[in-house]
């Protein structure tokens, strides 16, 4: 299996020609588990690979495989080479794991869409591209994954095409994406020029000796790369596509805009954090950036009355969390809530498409209510996520986000940690409070709409069994990084070696085990895990007591912050600031260079050209006459002159 | 009786001002096919008088050449001629005038 793995990307690729280029009469059914099949068998090669992987001394576990030299020009080499090692292992698992469940809860939720066989052509395109992403083993492979990835993103919020807010959302998504790209180009070649190669082992190696600490060049090559970050990861500024990206199916917001394509970002910064740890100023604008997006997206979830928009600003929000942890240097407690994050996060969208389905395509929740009594597996999962989201113990979501806390608290950062520390615990609050509204709203109290309460159904075992799955997953998941328990902290012992300073060469032993190991402070973890854990539980109460007890008092509190809920309402107005800063001046501009310019300048000189030419023919023209008699005196008056011209001595 | 050189040449430029003269103004094709091979006899005359004044054989083989090219154009010319009157029913010059610009 270890020298197959380089087969796990192929396999989707060859669902996607199978499906996209190929074979019409194929059924819609055989269409549908052929795509899922590719996820599948890509999956378990996946896990043969990562127990082979498992049993390899410490130092031997990382692959590459080269499929074959893609640029050789001068000293510039780059292969098509995959690796496998620790990191992209897991990701390779997250991306075809939980890619493969919502790959079979779409053959339920799309069964009667039209374009089927479009939508799973285009699903299996995207978790090509994903997996290139975060198997290549250089920066420009990497990019190749990261463009592809997009491209799918910008397809699939697209996909209901004929609807004009689909496809404006679609483009926005990849057009504030290529400002996030921009950053990254520039990086790579940043990247290259200062160090000469772009492939990771020798990057991070060079970047030790060539790169000293805290000067400007790993500075801008790790801010520019965060510019791409913010652009992929929706973090303030260009998080905005995300929250309209929800215009896609839903199993697509579950699998691209929560469990995989939107954590690129993190990846990128966890994979090469062994250059970023010489940037400590640009790792701190991470943090505060992380924390501050963190924040902003919770309270904005706070007023979203339409399902899929609560979430989606969750996701930018757990995000934060994620590059606040990466800004921290804790690298492994981002990846780790990366993992967890993808399986609650997959639930609860899964949940809310099966609620959206029951409910037929009504997704806003003040018209829900109610909906438990109808659908108690949908309910049930969805309340196993918001748990985890919400940090309550034992579930998922707890444990890592109190690592990623824990770690701001004692980080290097030191009196920005905490003030960090303060945002995120905050923001936990927050998070507790927005996602037990969203339950309350949808699954308890009245049925606040009669024909779609009376109309709810629960949704098929093709879209039960995922979630189910992934509600066991949300639950046991948090288990691979148990706290205070170093020896059974699963993921510090699996990826501590191999990331920050330590992914450069491979590590020795226990020297670059755990990089917090020095000041973990027992006592202090217990007791900023009590802090969350009362947050959690408070936000919960509180939304609880709001949502379920006493609703009218949210019309009059909505009343008497009206303000407050106004601005929160309108997404504190980003996106017309936006528009008002970016997208309208260079509308106008446009206008006014088509006019001036365009019209004015181009237009006028090759309108111009034709005309003299034709005005010059009609002066010329009647030479032409038809006659041969006049063309023979011509003729014959040419040769009169000519020889005139001789015959008087001018040619000599 | 010799016949003084010149007037040989007097005859083959009165012999090919005939023939401009009926290429320019004649309208049917033929006889302005008929009046370029004047054209082209006129030159020819001159050619030959040419040589047998000098004493020099190079201007009756230049003749000889231009006889022989000239037999080859009469035929294409014909040809041409015919399948114009084929198609268009006349052999008047002004008739055709499709190449007007």
């Amino acid at each position: 299996m270890l020298q197959l793995f380089w087969l796990i990307p192929l396999l989707p690729l060859f669902g996607f020609l199978l499906n996209g280029l190929g074979l019409k009469w194929m059924p819609r059914k055989a269409a549908g588990w052929l795509a899922c099949g590719a996820v599948g068998a890509a999956f378990a090669i996946g896990v043969g690979a990562l127990i082979e992987l498992i049993g390899l001394p410490l130092a031997d576990r990382s692959i590459t495989h080269v499929l074959f030299p893609w640029i050789m020009a001068g000293d510039f080499h780059v292969n098509v080479a995959f690796m496998w090692d620790p990191l992209s292992a897991v990701m390779t698992l997250i991306v075809t794991g939980v890619g493969f469940l919502i790959h079979v809860y779409s053959l339920g939720y799309m069964a009667h869409d039209e374009g089927f066989k479009r939508y799973f052509a285009y699903l299996n395109l995207f978790t090509f591209a994903m997996l290139v992403l975060v198997l290549a083993d250089n920066f420009l492979l990497l990019f190749v994954g990261w463009e592809g990835v997009g491209l799918c993103s910008y397809l699939l919020i697209g996909f209901w095409y004929t609807k004009k807010s689909a496809a404006d959302a679609g483009k926005k998504a990849f057009i504030v994406n290529r400002i996030g790209d921009f950053g990254v180009l520039v990086a790579m070649m940043l990247t290259f020029w200062t160090l000469g190669t772009l492939t990771f082992p020798e990057v991070f190696h060079r970047a030790q000796t060539l790169l000293s600490p805290g000067t400007a060049i790993p500075t801008a090559i790790a801010l520019l790369f965060f510019l791409g970050a913010t652009g992929k990861s929706a973090q303030i500024p260009l998080y905005v596509w995300l929250p309209d990206a929800m215009e896609g199916p839903t199993p697509v917001s579950a699998l691209i805009h929560a469990a995989t394509m939107v954590t690129a970002g993190v990846y990128l910064f966890v994979r090469a954090s062994g250059m970023f740890v010489l940037a400590p100023d640009a790792l701190a604008i991470v943090a505060v950036v992380g924390a501050v997006t963190a924040i902003f997206a919770a309270t904005i979830g706070l007023v979203q009355t339409d399902i899929k928009r609560v979430l989606a600003y969750s996701t930018v929000s757990q995000l934060g969390y994620m590059f606040l942890a990466v800004g921290a240097g804790a690298f492994v407690a981002a990846i780790f809530h990366l993992l967890t994050h993808a399986f609650f996060k997959a639930l609860l969208f899964l949940g809310s498409g099966s609620v959206i389905e029951a409910c037929h395509h009504e997704q806003d929740i003040r018209k829900m209510g109610g909906l438990g009594a109808k659908l108690p597996i949908t309910k049930t999962t969805f309340i196993i996520g918001s748990l985890a989201l919400a940090g309550v113990p034992i579930f998922a979501g707890f444990f890592s986000k109190d690592e990623i806390l824990y770690s701001v608290f004692t980080s290097q950062l030191g009196g920005l940690g905490k003030v960090l520390w303060i945002l995120g615990a905050a923001a936990a609050l927050l998070t507790a409070f927005y996602i037990t509204r969203l339950v309350a709203l949808t699954f308890y109290g009245k049925p606040r709409d009669k024909h779609i309460y009376d109309h709810a159904h629960e949704s098929p075992k093709v879209m039960t069994v995922p979630l189910v799955i992934l509600a066991i997953l949300s639950t046991v998941g948090g288990f691979l990084g148990l706290p205070l328990a170093e020896k059974a902290n699963v993921m510090h012992n699996w990826l501590g070696p191999w990331v920050g300073g330590h992914g450069a060469e491979a590590p020795s032993g226990a020297e670059g085990a755990v990089l917090h190991a020095t000041s973990h402070s027992a006592g202090l973890e217990v007791a900023l895990m009590a802090i969350s854990v009362a947050l959690a539980i408070i936000g919960i109460w509180a939304a609880w007591r709001l949502y379920i007890k006493d609703l009218p008092r949210v019309q009059e509190l909505s009343r008497k912050f009206a303000g407050a809920y106004r601005v929160l309402w309108n997404k504190y107005y980003v996106d017309e600031i936006y528009n008002a800063l970016f997208v309208r001046p260079i509308v106008d501009g446009s206008r006014v260079l088509w006019r001036a310019f365009d019209v004015g300048v181009i237009d006028w000189a090759v309108n111009g050209t034709g005309r003299v030419l034709r005005g010059t023919a009609s002066y010329l023209r009647p030479i032409q006459n038809g006659l041969a008699g006049s063309y023979a005196a011509a003729i014959l008056l040419g040769a009169i002159l000519i020889m005139g011209y001789v015959l008087l001595g001018g040619w000599r | 009786m010799a016949v003084p050189a010149y007037l040989y040449q007097v005859l083959a430029a009165v012999l090919f001002c005939i023939g401009v003269m009926g290429v320019l103004f004649r309208r049917n094709i033929l006889v302005i096919f008929m009046c370029v091979e004047l054209m082209l006899n006129a030159a020819n005359l001159s050619l030959i008088a040419f040589a047998r004044a000098l004493g020099n054989v190079d201007g009756q083989v230049v003749v000889f050449f231009a006889l022989a090219v000239a037999a080859a154009e009469v035929s294409v010319g014909l040809a041409i001629i015919i399948d114009l009157f084929r198609k268009k029913g006349t052999v008047d010059v002004e008739q055709v005038s499709l190449l007007k610009g």
